[in-house]
């Protein structure tokens, strides 16, 4: 079973009232040192078989068509979840 | 007798409200299901307000895809009436047939209040029984009430005289530019956030001039709409 990560996040010249929210709070939680945050959405779909690049083709055009609204949001990112986490491991980027 | 047809999608609130302002007007409302691509004769369409498929993925967004709204979409451009009111407006805008889109209020607050507008444009199939510039009163109810565009839609809505209600005395959510409504570049198709159709019947609506709960402001929608078909 394979598993495509798909990344929206609002257009940087959109206000983020979300990120905003969360900006506010986190200083009063003690941490400072974030100046700002953005919050977008983190899909994951799922396929029976593995992530071939014609499921990945589908994955970005689903994530196009229904998953963003191109006024208001860009998608980021479009991924093989399991690449996506060899890749941050042999990275050494993982906690 | 003119047939306004109004659209329930799984979780729309407003549409028993929807079909007692047709009522009230002198039309006869027609139940329009969402999984069913058969507008039923109809001529004219309200897409009332609610949280359609509960806004998880984004306001209207999900609502866009449903059979009846193909229907929809085809008679709009064919030149019926639409109407689209709060989450309705978010579908229109979701469907492509007005440009922006409603992003979460400023503020971050559902907000709910009687609302005054300013009537920008009586020439849409929606609004020929307005004065120019009237200010009405309707209610505001929303969660995801921004309106947003880029600079150079917003300078072409302007252009184009298809703003058609502007917020008077507050912008109630951090709408570009005051927006609280606009149509598509015929006039038959227009989106607003607040609420008309809860504004159509003395003792059940916002206070008006004649005392409390007096306001009807909301009603010349519907009228608006017969008087357009018949002409």
């Amino acid at each position: 079973m394979g598993r495509v990560v798909v990344d929206v996040m609002p257009k940087p010249e959109i206000l983020d009232p979300q990120g905003k929210a969360v900006a506010g709070a986190l200083p009063r939680l003690g941490f400072g040192q974030f100046t700002s945050v953005r919050q977008g959405k983190r899909f994951e779909l799922e396929v029976d078989g593995p992530v071939t690049p014609e499921v990945l083709a589908a994955a970005a055009a689903a994530a196009e068509q229904v998953l963003s609204n191109p006024v208001i949001e860009d998608v980021v990112r479009v991924a093989d979840a399991e690449a996506d986490a060899a890749a941050t491991i042999a990275s050494g980027n993982l906690a | 007798m003119t047939r306004i047809g109004v659209v329930t999608f799984p979780g729309t609130l407003d549409d028993r409200d929807a079909a007692r302002a047709v009522r009230l007007a002198g039309g006869e409302p027609v139940a329009l299901w969402h999984a069913d691509a058969d507008l039923r004769g109809v001529d004219a369409v309200v897409l009332p307000g609610g949280f359609s498929y509960g806004d998880y993925l984004r306001a209207g967004a999900i609502s866009r895809f449903a059979p009846v709204m193909g229907e929809v979409v085809e008679a709009a451009g064919k030149g019926m009436p639409v109407l689209g009111i709060c989450n309705g407006f978010q579908v229109l805008t979701e469907a492509h047939l007005l440009p922006g889109s409603m992003i979460k209020n400023d503020h971050l607050h559902f907000v709910c209040r009687e609302q005054v507008l300013s009537v920008e444009s009586t020439d849409t199939a929606w609004t020929g029984e307005y004065a120019a510039g009237e200010r009405i009163t309707i209610p505001l109810k929303n969660q995801d009430g921004q309106y947003v565009a880029d600079e150079s839609t917003l300078d072409e809505l302007e252009g184009e005289g298809r703003v058609v209600f502007r917020y008077e005395d507050t912008n109630p959510n951090g709408s570009r530019r005051g927006i609280a409504g606009i149509s598509n570049a015929k006039g038959n198709v227009v989106g607003l956030m607040p609420h008309p159709e809860h504004a159509v019947e003395a003792g059940f609506g916002p206070d008006g001039a004649r005392g409390p709960r007096s306001g009807t402001d909301g009603l010349r929608f519907f009228t608006s709409v017969m008087r357009s078909l018949v002409s």
